[in-house]
């Protein structure tokens, strides 16, 4: 996440920042094709389509189509959707193979129930975390993204997207949103150590839970702890095993804060302050 | 737009419960070469809605001969796979526009590209 450029959806709503200036990048600068063909490489690779059969994706902000480009070299066909149409204009000079929409994610996108086999989203999601017209409310148009583009999915598929979340509220909101429209699934982080690698996927199942795929970059973090001595719990070896913990207790007010923050409600963070003893009181 | 994607779209403006088929009124038609590849063709065949294809496909003069009805075992016929292949991926709207069959909503297809876009009442 950088700090220190301001990022480009505080500047202008997608349909004007991505104009014919910032088009022509996508087209000609070599650094940032580079990055969208591995951002995209890795997106695929999370989807774990089956191997050897051609599959038909959607690519939701789509842009010029490097990310199509390299689903068409993978053999899939694709459909993109993008808010931006000088974007799509280099698409349509680039001559991608993919067909292409006008779109808004926050309209939901309208394909009929189980059309597509995946779908995949580089540098988009964050997008709608703006409210960028009056009418527009981030929660809602996050839910009916999330819910049409899980009908648009046939069951078992999975959606990736990659994206660059700006706090962790953002990504609280678009996660509970996801949940809240079905899906199974959560965040990979590739390369979490490192500032400039870091790469957030948000991994969707549609219909069926699958076990989620770890990060690049996080193996030797794991091999420092195999070589260790695990930690064991024989002290409080009944501790975990009665259930819930005794009412009122510190435990139990833990246990529940973190029950309802699952659920997406507003909770007050964990202090040292949690559930203290107050003075008695005459 | 090729008539797979068209296949696909519904309408989903507010109120709008089916919205399928859009109504494609074209004024530029082409037909693009696309490498044949039977495996796709055939895996998408069951999530066609057939009718709509067939229909979709008469109205802009490519037919080719499309029975109104699936045949059987179309896995193996190389020769309707071809046609399905023809009309699926070959065939482009490259000007026109798209109806919504219930709120009568156009949504207009330049450069072979529809604008799904919804105003804000539409939402």
């Amino acid at each position: 996440m950088t700090s220190n450029c301001r990022r480009p959806e505080h500047t202008a709503p997608p349909e004007l920042f991505y104009n014919e200036v910032e088009a022509k990048k996508y087209s000609q600068n070599s650094r940032m094709i580079e990055i969208q063909t591995q951002m995209s490489e890795r997106a695929v690779e999370l989807l774990n389509l089956p191997e050897g059969q051609p599959c038909f994706l959607l690519d939701v902000g789509c842009g010029s189509g490097l990310s199509g480009d390299f689903l068409s070299e993978e053999g899939h066909y694709w459909v993109g959707v993008d808010i931006s149409t000088a974007m799509l204009d280099v698409a349509l000079d680039r001559e991608v193979e993919g067909d292409l929409l006008v779109g808004d994610m926050g309209h939901g996108m309208p394909f009929r129930a189980g059309t597509f086999d995946g779908c995949i989203s580089i540098s988009a999601l964050q997008w709608l975390c703006n409210a960028d017209k009056r009418s527009h409310s981030p929660p809602k148009r996050l839910y009916t993204f999330f819910s049409t583009l899980y009908s648009s999915l046939s069951r078992g598929s999975r959606a990736i997207f990659q994206l660059y979340p700006e706090n962790s509220e953002q990504l609280e909101l678009i996660t509970t949103q996801a949940m809240r429209a079905g899906f199974g699934g959560g965040m990979v982080v590739d390369y979490p150590n490192s500032s400039k690698a870091k790469k957030f996927f948000l991994c969707l199942f549609a219909g069926v839970t699958g076990s989620l795929p770890k990060g690049l970059g996080t193996e030797t973090s794991d091999r420092a702890v195999s070589n260790q001595v695990q930690y064991s719990g024989q002290r409080c070896r009944f501790k975990g095993m009665k259930g819930k913990s005794a009412k009122k207790g510190r435990d139990w007010i833990l246990e529940k804060k973190e029950r309802r923050r699952r659920q997406g409600r507003e909770v007050r963070s964990d202090t040292k302050y949690t559930a203290r003893q107050r003075k008695p009181h005459f | 737009m090729k008539l797979l994607t068209h296949n696909m779209l519904t309408s989903h403006v507010k109120g709008v419960t089916k919205g399928y088929p859009l109504l494609i009124k074209a004024t530029e038609v082409k037909v693009n070469e696309v490498d044949f590849n039977p495996q796709f063709v055939s895996r998408m065949i069951p999530k066609l809605e057939w009718s709509a294809l067939v229909q979709a496909a008469d109205e802009l003069g490519h037919r080719q001969d499309l029975p109104v009805e699936l045949v059987p075992e179309y896995e193996k016929n190389e020769e309707f796979l071809k046609k399905v292949h023809r009309v699926l991926l070959e065939v482009e709207v490259i000007e026109g526009c798209l109806r919504c069959p219930e709120s009568g909503r156009e949504f207009p297809i330049s450069r072979g590209i529809p604008n799904m876009l919804l105003n804000d009442d539409e939402v």
